[in-house]
């Protein structure tokens, strides 16, 4: 025993001194720079690894990335900034941390880099600008170049929807035929005509909706519900003043109608999905109807299975009061504790070409460059290019405060304890979520 | 803080023993040796954990955030104990972790102490499936814990497909992750799942540290089997399985990792524990000066609550 | 059960309570057991064996759960895959028969080397350091000997998360953030509470005659320690290191909080490798295996000294 002990400690040692040897001489670039990009890791960054094979080609810059899922993309990015760490030289962050990346100077303010190599915010769709690269909003501050645009769509399966006894069962139940869904209450019926149904001797359910906890999932889901309904953050005249706004009476069922979706039309088991878990249970064949970023539909359509004619996408059905949906996306920021900021301007510089775009939009990423969606030829350039159009013509997005990760805290909570947990009425969770966010506009000093 | 003083004293005041002895040798005194060996431990614990306690508590007096550079300081003095200690969320992910402490450190009390009992029957190859009994709580917590999410999956999950096998029902009718009733369940089945087997290692030198000749005089009275159990086996082990208890209740009143991957703290707060909502207020809202006063309370609650303990303890280890 | 009457001594167990006492601990063993197997056989999944239900006991196994773990891949149109080459390795062509090419390597492998010497370098640094003030703890009268080892002992109380906060302060403010070397000296001073616990317990059981005889021999007390005491201790010594070693193999909370890109080892790596969807099943549990194997080898090398370890050092065979 104690020779092998001994033998084992002395054998440890020197494995972990020839690796301690190894790892200290490899991140010696031979010849050359490297910056690394941060990124959430989903099908866009891969074809973002794939279009920046041209830029390391074109400028000798080799090019790092550092991909996280989107459960942990947050958490992980906002700490890294927030440390002031170095690992990203350009960062592709969520649209709401221009706020606190711009106020807490962790971004690079780029309006001067801009002016002098002639790139105009003219030159992007004006909702993309205000989203992912204005602080404060709708002022000519600019902190990203908006890189990658997106919202909340809707997928379904097309060849369920064109199978004789479906139509002719969904005609006999609903009077009326089964087609892409022009509201939230068609959406609805929909699901719950799929929802345990047989096809092809498999149990399908309706649909796949978001329902995350921890992250951010659940309030970009019931974001698209609360819109519709006629949900507003705050008073269009009176800024931070949310009563009346946030849990109206319309608000309220807008939420109720999103947890009578989870209730009767969810596959078992997604008390916890978001994209990813979307995906899974679109691609394995369990749901009609999936709700997820225009980000996936590239990757969706090239789906051996359920790609090509057996998917459709649509756009965020109207509600009662309007037809809004959730902004997803991304602009691309030069983090401020970065060492190699040159080579991350020249990143940007490259990104914002016209031809580099127009490849960007063919690899599956989505460009929201002018150039590139107000071609005649867009709309008809892949199946959901025009539905990605009009998604992003009636945009809203969640706070992009400072304070943001503490107000979308409030809301998880609040919606994911109404919504699945059973906890309390509709009313009651927005009236919470209404005292949640005055404390947090309190304590950052806001007048409301 | 009285430890930073006596470990300040300690620098200097260390002496030696058996001057007799090393006074005749060269080198080192015996006093410079203490001091040379005992100095690097302390001086790493003060600058990685008492010097950090010292700011969390400068902190928690104040609404720093980590993530504001440009904010100015202010001294708020209590205010943050006392709105943590009056608000119900709080008192929720306290209630959360009662629970969760009280039942896990119960079921792996009785699996653990009966699993020891009958190990102590020494069967053939008992050695052997101890150490294949102990094999998970040697594991990671997150990486295993992360593995369960794989395990409870409603539709082809190998937990809910066993249950749906001995209980008739359909694999995917209950979901273990995702029910406001099941999920504080399904923690505490992962961690007694990993952490019977150390009440049970414990317990076991409790039963092997019984002499022999106790239940021989027992069996001299014609005593019962039963009747030893409760008056020798039981009693003789109480200061081990106490020990257990003490290590197990401290360990998970701490518990982040394995339900941080599980359950996350969902569905809705029905499984965050204490842990859980700190981390969400330090690392997520970055509301440094609170989270700072939650430590604090945090750390005295299992500070005082352990020394009660012990207290306890020692009584019954002197009976 | 207890009831049965013994033939050969009062206290020895009989046969038949022998026999049913060993089938229930063998029983519990064989269901904690289950998850672990389960992983491994998961690990050699192909990922639609992974997710069948009922769940598959039986399959053909498959290296497409490594592969995934160790690489990168993307997805290409099959006319672009028939105009490459022929595949290079076992893994481009499991990749190419899913329509897929593979990118480069994953970041599984750095994690698990940041994971090597992260828990090398502070279980050799926190053994070497509690060695010493075992050492010290042990031989000489220290002044408030009791409430110095209590505050060693008392510093393992804290909450993870509330060592981080000012750690990550701190780290930030002296640039030790997401570094190997912060994880290093936080991991020590982790484990030196243990190390200091257990090693005074063996170094205590070392009787003092031993070296007061090579110091009348004329050895210094250094010597006396370094020739006579540490041979001595070699045993208490590598359990110690191996359970140090297993604490900072398995930490999760300090390593999600405290590393990014550069420092990060795999506990907080392997719940995030996805694939195409949501969690690559047998790519997490390949690497959930690779990353378990060495603590297996070593739980069973220690068993003689588990229980010392996982108490302090309070319990002692």
């Amino acid at each position: 025993m104690k020779r092998t002990m001994k033998t084992l400690v002395v054998a440890c040692g020197a494995v972990a001194a020839a690796f301690g040897v190894g790892a200290g001489t490899t991140p010696a670039q031979a010849q050359g720079k490297t910056i690394t990009l941060c990124w959430a890791a989903w099908d866009p960054a891969n074809a973002l690894v794939e279009l920046s094979k041209d830029f390391t080609a074109k400028s000798g810059i080799g090019m790092k990335f550092e991909f996280v899922p989107w459960t942990n993309y947050a958490d992980r990015f906002l700490n890294e900034l927030n440390s002031h760490g170095s690992l990203c030289d350009l960062i592709i962050g969520d649209s709401q941390w221009i706020g606190g990346a711009a106020e807490n100077g962790q971004y690079v303010k780029l309006n001067d880099f801009f002016k002098k190599e002639g790139i105009s915010m003219d030159d992007y769709m004006p909702a993309t600008v205000v989203g992912y690269s204005e602080w404060p909003k709708n002022t000519p501050n600019y902190w990203a170049l908006p890189a990658m645009g997106d919202a909340v769509g809707w997928t379904y399966r097309k060849d369920w929807f064109a199978r004789p006894d479906v139509q002719k069962d969904f005609k006999a139940k609903y009077g009326r035929e089964i087609g892409v869904p022009k509201t939230l209450d068609e959406l609805k019926d929909i699901a719950q005509f799929f929802q345990g149904r047989e096809i092809d001797g498999k149990k399908v359910y309706g649909a796949s909706i978001y329902t995350e906890r921890g992250s951010e999932g659940i309030t970009m889901g019931v974001s698209n519900y609360l819109y519709d309904y006629g949900f507003k953050y705050d008073d269009p005249k009176k800024p931070y003043a949310m009563d009346g706004f946030v849990n109206s009476a319309s608000a309220v069922k807008g939420l109720e109608a999103y947890k009578q979706l989870y209730k009767c039309c969810t596959p078992p088991g997604a008390s916890n999905s978001y994209m990813s878990e979307g995906l899974d249970a679109f691609k394995s064949g369990q749901v009609a109807l999936q709700m997820n970023f225009f980000a996936f539909f590239p990757g969706l359509y090239k789906d051996p299975n359920v790609g090509g004619d057996k998917i459709g996408f649509f756009v965020n059905p109207a509600g009662p009061a309007a037809q809004a949906t959730q902004l997803g996306g991304q602009g691309i920021s030069v983090v401020s504790y970065s060492k190699n900021q040159a080579e991350a301007l020249q990143y940007i510089k490259w990104f914002s070409g016209g031809d580099v775009q127009k490849k960007w939009w063919a690899l599956g990423g989505y460009s929201c460059a002018k150039s590139v969606l107000n071609d005649p030829s867009f709309p008809n350039s892949a199946p959901f290019a025009k539905e990605f159009l009009q998604s992003m013509g009636m945009v809203v997005d969640f706070w992009a405060e400072p304070s943001y990760a503490q107000l979308l805290q409030a809301e998880q909570k609040r919606v994911h304890d109404y919504v699945v947990a059973d906890k309390g009425t509709a009313q009651e969770a927005l009236d919470g979520l209404v005292k949640d966010w005055k404390a947090i506009f309190k304590e950052e000093g806001k007048k409301f | 803080m009285n430890e930073l003083s006596a470990s300040s004293r300690i620098t200097y005041r260390a002496v030696m023993v058996r001057p007799g002895v090393a006074r005749r040798i060269r080198g080192l005194s015996d006093r410079t040796l203490a001091w040379l060996f005992i100095t690097p431990t302390i001086v790493l614990l003060l600058a990685i954990n008492i010097f950090p306690l010292l700011w969390t508590i400068y902190l928690s007096f104040t609404n720093y955030r980590a993530n504001r550079a440009n904010v100015p300081t202010i001294w708020l003095g209590a205010d943050w104990y006392q709105s943590i200690l009056t608000d119900p969320d709080i008192w929720a992910a306290m209630q959360v972790t009662a629970h969760f402490v009280i039942w896990t450190v119960v079921i792996e009390t009785v699996l653990g102490f009966g699993l020891a009992y009958l190990i102590d029957k020494k069967f053939r190859g008992h050695g052997m499936w101890t150490t294949i009994i102990l094999l998970p709580m040697m594991l990671s917590p997150a990486v295993v814990g992360n593995f369960w999410t794989f395990l409870y999956q409603p539709q082809i999950g190998l937990f809910n497909y066993v249950v749906a096998f001995f209980t008739g029902r359909a694999a995917s009718s209950f979901q273990m992750l995702g029910d406001v009733t099941l999920s504080p369940w399904a923690i505490v089945i992962v961690d007694a799942w990993m952490w019977t087997p150390y009440v049970m290692l414990i317990c076991l030198a409790g039963l092997r540290s019984i002499p022999d000749y106790i239940y021989e005089a027992a069996e001299v009275d014609r005593a019962s089997k039963w009747r030893q159990f409760w008056s020798i086996t039981l009693p003789m082990a109480l200061p081990f399985i106490m020990l257990a208890v003490l290590f197990r209740g401290i360990e998970n009143f701490k518990m982040f990792d394995m339900v941080n991957l599980l359950t996350g703290g969902g569905p809705g707060s029905t499984t965050e524990v204490a842990s859980i909502t700190l981390k969400r207020a330090a690392f997520e809202s970055w509301r440094t000066g609170y989270s700072s006063a939650f430590a604090i309370i945090l750390f005295v609650t299992v500070f005082g609550l352990a020394n009660i303990y012990v207290k306890a303890l020692n009584k019954v280890k002197s009976r | 059960m207890t009831s049965a009457t013994t033939a050969h001594s009062v206290v020895e167990p009989s046969t038949t309570t022998r026999r049913f006492a060993g089938t229930l601990v063998v029983l519990y063993a064989i269901i904690t057991m289950i998850p672990l197997v389960w992983i491994m056989l998961t690990a050699f999944k192909s990922p639609d064996d992974a997710i069948s239900y009922p769940p598959k006991v039986m399959f053909k196994p498959s290296l497409e759960g490594f592969c995934n773990l160790f690489t990168t891949r993307s997805r290409q149109t099959p006319e672009f895959i028939r105009s490459l080459g022929p595949p290079q390795g076992l893994c481009d062509d499991i990749a190419r028969s899913r329509n897929m090419v593979v990118a480069g390597p994953s970041n599984y492998v750095p994690r698990f080397v940041n994971s090597l010497i992260i828990a090398f370098g502070s279980t050799v640094l926190a053994v070497a350091l509690g060695t010493l003030s075992a050492y010290g703890f042990s031989r000489f009268r220290v002044p408030l000997k009791d409430d110095l080892l209590f505050f060693i002992l008392s510093t393992r109380m804290m909450p993870p998360i509330a060592v981080a906060i000012p750690i990550y302060l701190m780290y930030r403010t002296i640039g030790l953030s997401d570094t190997r070397l912060g994880m290093i000296l936080l991991y020590t001073s982790v484990n030196v509470s243990l190390a200091v616990w257990l090693l005074k317990g063996f170094i205590d059981e070392i009787p003092r005659e031993y070296e007061e005889a090579a110091m009348i021999d004329g050895y210094t007390r250094f010597q006396a320690f370094v020739k006579v005491v540490l041979p001595q201790a070699t045993t208490g010594i590598a359990a110690t290191a191996i359970f140090c070693l297993i604490f900072a193999w398995n930490e999760y909370a300090f390593a999600v909080l405290l590393t990014s890109g550069n420092a990060q080892t795999a506990p907080p790596f392997i719940p995030i490798i996805i694939g195409e969807g949501g969690q690559d099943w047998p790519a997490v549990a390949a690497g959930t295996t690779l990353f378990l194997v060495p603590i297996v080898v070593f739980t069973v090398l220690l068993r003689k000294h588990l229980l010392r370890g996982i108490t302090f050092g309070a319990v002692r065979k």
